[in-house]
């Protein structure tokens, strides 16, 4: 089986909400200092849900990411948890795509690489939130599609999905090749190993440009948007909290309880 | 510029009733369908739903079509993409709202690829520009620590999934009147090659999280299942339902479908207490509409204090059971 894994690499997440800046006229986030960018936590999950199906039945998973060549970095710990080859698309064009201009570069790399029975994708980036780009390289590459998976298994050329709702999950099958997307209740990705991490460090992660993907100009970067931002800014937060403070926590506990009270909250 | 006329939002049902999330998007829909001076109609898809179309036009809609078919009795993407191109490619829309939900997360991405046009997805607030006639749509980015604000020039429908509990509904009105329009989607089921095989839905007890007027929620800091039950027994005293952060869930502390926040569910309740978590922008995304909110939480410096109008700053195992107690007190007497 030959399962092709998309991964994005984005400011930390985590990032503690004092520590986040952006940069309005670029319209796009400032890095915050000693915090390295990461690969989007979904995305990580979708290489472990790949990882999974290697280790059950044996499968070649190869990992594509649309980025700065900084990316790279994100590439090589996909291989070292366990996929088998990496490729960067990496191109001055490719800048400030939106989720339209992003599932088209990837769709092209993908039909670039070739075989393929199933593409896993995270949920949504932990950047922009915005949860298309998988659906997208299914409808470009006229394959269908299952989104925010916890569990993935194949039988016969077809796989059985369960996906996750509100109350509880569903379950769904779909015939094969299919596009899915995976949310964080499959559970942690694998650490790597040592053994993964030195082969790896061997392994070379080729660049495609535009032009090595068969690109059309008019669909990548800005010039495939088809939205427009046309502001980003930090909304201004009113904190007023009222902190309840006393001899001991027990007193504070209490006082807590009567201010609650007091605003009829209780 | 590709031509686009009318609103067209796509209703859901909950419970055998039009859901919460619909009456919101025919609330904000009336509201752009009016500034445009455009009709406002919505679509039902289901196996038998035409029952909820006159409910749908009591909530503002000038318009409903109604595609009803047994393909469309589960939520299957396929089906239901291929319902709504047929239905978009007829009658052109200019603005295509869905809700952020478990459906619109999946239909609208997909649909939005099929009619080559522009999606922003989770919205907080939509208007149109009075300048452009665009839709200014409001979309929170970076886990909510920064927002968005994005256009779709020049494909149509513009569309946009609203966030669940954003915005208000109209108050239905029985005397408004509309048209209802049986559509037939002509759906080919060997088109269809994702198959519904059957839900697994876990039984709640007690108030329903995502509708409870008090939520208690408890993060990383709670340390491992067991605290949990104070935060039930607080819960049950104020009539409210649990909730968690991320980590508890992702631990297999508690149920998966507790989570608060982006990725889990949205609540709004009156008062939400905070216990041991520190307020990430991903899990505020989720519960930053409640009335009040009040934090426990041992590190002074958290976020969570930063959005919430009372705090103590403490260890919550010293905390919680003499304010239980209290809680106690204060109820019966
Ligand atoms: C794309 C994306 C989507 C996400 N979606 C969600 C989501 O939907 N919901 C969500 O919740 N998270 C979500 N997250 C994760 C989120 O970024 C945070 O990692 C998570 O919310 C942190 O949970 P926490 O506050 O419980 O844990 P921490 O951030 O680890 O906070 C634990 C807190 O507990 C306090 N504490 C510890 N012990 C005690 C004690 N004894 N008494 C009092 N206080 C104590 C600490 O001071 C600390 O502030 C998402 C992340 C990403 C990237």
């Amino acid at each position: 089986m030959n399962i092709i894994v998309c991964v994005k690499e984005i400011p930390d997440p985590e990032t503690p909400a004092s520590a986040f800046a952006i940069d309005e006229a670029a319209m796009r986030a400032i890095p915050a200092k000693d915090t390295p960018p990461v690969i989007s936590p979904f995305d990580e999950q979708a290489v472990e849900a790949a990882l999974r199906l290697k280790d059950s039945l044996g499968a070649k998973v190869t990992v594509l990411s649309m980025g700065a060549s900084s990316a790279e970095k994100v590439l090589k710990h996909t291989l070292s948890m366990g996929a088998d080859e990496a490729f960067l698309l990496s191109d001055s064009s490719f800048e400030n795509s939106d989720s339209t201009s992003a599932a088209y570069t990837l769709a092209q790399a993908i039909k670039k690489v070739g075989e393929y029975d199933m593409i896993i994708c995270g949920r949504q980036a932990g950047d922009f939130d915005s949860g298309q780009v998988g659906s997208g390289i299914a409808e470009m590459l006229g394959i269908p599609s299952v989104t925010v998976a916890k569990k993935i298994e194949t039988l016969d050329g077809k796989a059985k999905v369960e996906r996750v709702l509100p109350d509880g999950y569903e379950v769904v099958e779909v015939s094969l090749p299919a596009l899915i997307t995976v949310s964080n209740e499959l559970g942690e990705p694998r650490y790597a190993t040592l053994k993964g991490i030195m082969a790896a460090a061997k392994k070379t992660v080729p660049v495609w440009n535009a032009a090595e993907i068969g690109a059309d100009v008019a669909s990548i970067g800005t010039e495939g948007r088809k939205t427009k931002m046309l502001k980003l800014f930090i909304p201004v937060r009113e904190s007023k909290c009222e902190f309840i403070e006393g001899e001991n926590e027990e007193e504070t506990a209490v006082k807590l309880a009567q201010k609650l009270r007091e605003v009829k909250l209780i | 510029m590709a031509e686009g006329k009318g609103v067209l939002i796509v209703g859901e049902m909950a419970n055998g009733n039009l859901a919460a999330m619909t009456t919101e998007l025919l609330g904000i829909g009336r509201k752009l369908a009016d500034d445009l001076g455009e009709e406002l109609s919505a679509v039902l898809m289901g196996g038998e739903v035409g029952g909820m179309a006159e409910e749908a036009i009591k909530f503002g809609a000038d318009k409903v079509y109604v595609i009803e078919s047994p393909l469309l009795k589960e939520y299957v993407t396929d089906s239901y993409v291929a319902a709504m191109a047929k239905l978009c490619e007829e009658i052109k829309p200019n603005i295509l709202l869905m809700g952020q939900t478990s459906m619109g997360r999946d239909l609208a991405p997909r649909l939005a690829f099929r009619l080559g046009t522009g999606l922003t997805t989770d919205c907080l607030e939509l208007s149109i520009d009075p300048d452009t006639k665009l839709m200014l749509q409001t979309k929170p980015v970076y886990g909510g620590n920064a927002l968005s604000i994005v256009v779709c020039e020049v494909t149509r429908p513009q569309m946009a999934t609203i966030r669940p509990k954003s915005m208000d509904p109209l108050e239905r009105n029985d005397s408004r009147k509309g048209e209802i329009v049986a559509y037939d989607a002509g759906l080919d089921e060997s088109a269809i090659r994702v198959k519904f095989i059957e839900k697994v839905e876990e039984e709640v007890v007690g108030v329903k999280l995502e509708d409870a007027d008090v939520v208690v929620v408890g993060g990383r800091g709670m340390g491992g299942p067991e605290p949990f039950a104070q935060l039930e027994e607080l819960a049950k005293l104020l009539g409210g339902a649990v909730g968690a952060s991320r980590p508890p869930c992702d631990s297999g502390w508690v149920p998966t479908t507790w989570q608060v926040g982006l990725t889990g569910k949205m609540v709004t309740p009156t008062l939400y207490i905070g216990v041991a978590l520190s307020g990430a922008s991903q899990h505020l995304a989720g519960c930053s509409g409640s009335k009040t909110m009040v934090a426990i939480n041992k590190d002074p410096e958290a976020n969570i204090f930063k959005v919430c109008q009372f705090g103590i700053v403490g260890d919550f195992k010293k905390v919680l059971p003499p304010f239980i107690d209290k809680v106690k007190e204060l109820k019966k007497g």
